[in-house]
């Protein structure tokens, strides 16, 4: 749909990736290996509706936060363009996902098995919301090396989940990842679990 | 002299904080219109001349010769993303800009998208 004064105009169709996992993890890494342009930063506004939500008053506090993020673009001809978007690291900014997980294709969840535990409320996250995801346990020099199978039974991770070594500095590895996120979406979109 | 004023009240003006609220005239209620990622792209160039257009309405159209998404159009006027769907709204109404919002959840299921995107990426 173009919305505009000119409806024989031709834009490209944008679709958003995600990539999360904790902080320094190396999502901007990732996304600067794989862009096509530097990663930009851009400030976002964003609503926590989820506060008191548990609170039996009913009482629904609203409070907005600001947070940072940066992104990069990758250009599929002249018909797609993604946006890849690093989610704020911090943990207590989960709430802020929903705002940019809406309309999503699907996320890169970046593991660091130093640090396993840093990428659990990620993969609770796209996991509750329904939002496709692969797992990427990013290989850092000195870390412990698990094997794949052992790293998804800690995070117990849907046997359907993808997992994968990567080395998010790499733009060929950051790639992979990417192609297993798009095909991984692919088989999970609606109309393919209908039939 | 105002005996109300104090020293105090104008430390809360802080200039970079307070700008960009300025340019948008206190307005938020664009929050909704647009994504992050709807595209913008210039149709109309502004001659300079026109009333009610700011600065950064001017950088705006400058920029989105090609089209841009609103992540990218507040990184490179390095503005709050909610200040750009504010004055993007306004060069939307007045026919300066075309946004093009993403494809809802539900219709990012055709099947031609998904391999153009695989076969790109392999591409790349």
């Amino acid at each position: 749909m173009v919305s505009g004064h000119s409806d024989t105009l031709k834009m490209p169709k944008a679709i958003k990736l995600l990539i999360a996992g904790g902080f320094g993890v190396g999502k901007t890494t990732m996304v600067g290996a794989v862009s096509e342009i530097r990663p930009l930063r851009t400030e976002e506004t964003l609503t926590n509706l989820s506060v008191g939500v548990d609170d039996l008053s009913g009482v629904e506090a609203k409070a907005t936060t600001t947070v940072a993020m940066d992104f990069g673009r990758i250009s599929i001809g002249q018909d797609f363009v993604l946006y890849l978007f690093g989610t704020p690291g911090q943990e207590r900014f989960w709430f802020v996902w929903d705002e940019l997980a809406r309309g999503a294709l699907g996320a890169v969840v970046l593991a660091d098995t130093r640090r396993l535990a840093d990428c659990f409320p990620s993969v609770d996250y796209f996991e509750r919301r329904g939002t496709p995801f692969v797992v990427a346990v990013n290989c850092f020099e000195g870390a412990p090396v698990f094997e794949l199978d052992e790293v998804k039974l800690a995070l117990n991770l849907g046997q359907d989940v993808p997992i994968l070594l990567c080395d998010a500095r790499r733009r060929e590895s950051g790639k992979e990842v990417l192609i297993a996120l798009v095909k991984h979406a692919y088989g999970r979109r609606p109309t393919a679990a209908a039939h | 002299m105002n005996p109300e004023w104090s020293p105090d009240e104008e430390r809360l003006l802080d200039a970079p904080t307070i700008r960009p609220y300025v340019i948008a005239r206190g307005r938020t209620e664009a929050q909704d219109r647009f994504d992050l990622i709807s595209l913008a792209v210039t149709i109309r160039p502004t001659t300079g001349a026109e009333i009610g257009l700011d600065p950064e309405h001017q950088a705006i159209v400058r920029l989105c010769r090609r089209a841009l998404s609103v992540a990218e159009i507040a990184a490179h006027l390095d503005l709050p993303a909610g200040i750009v769907r504010v004055l993007l709204g306004d060069l939307f109404d007045r026919g300066f800009v075309a946004v093009q919002q993403p494809q809802p959840e539900m219709d990012v299921l055709d099947e031609r998208m998904y391999k153009a995107v695989l076969d790109g990426l392999r591409a790349l």
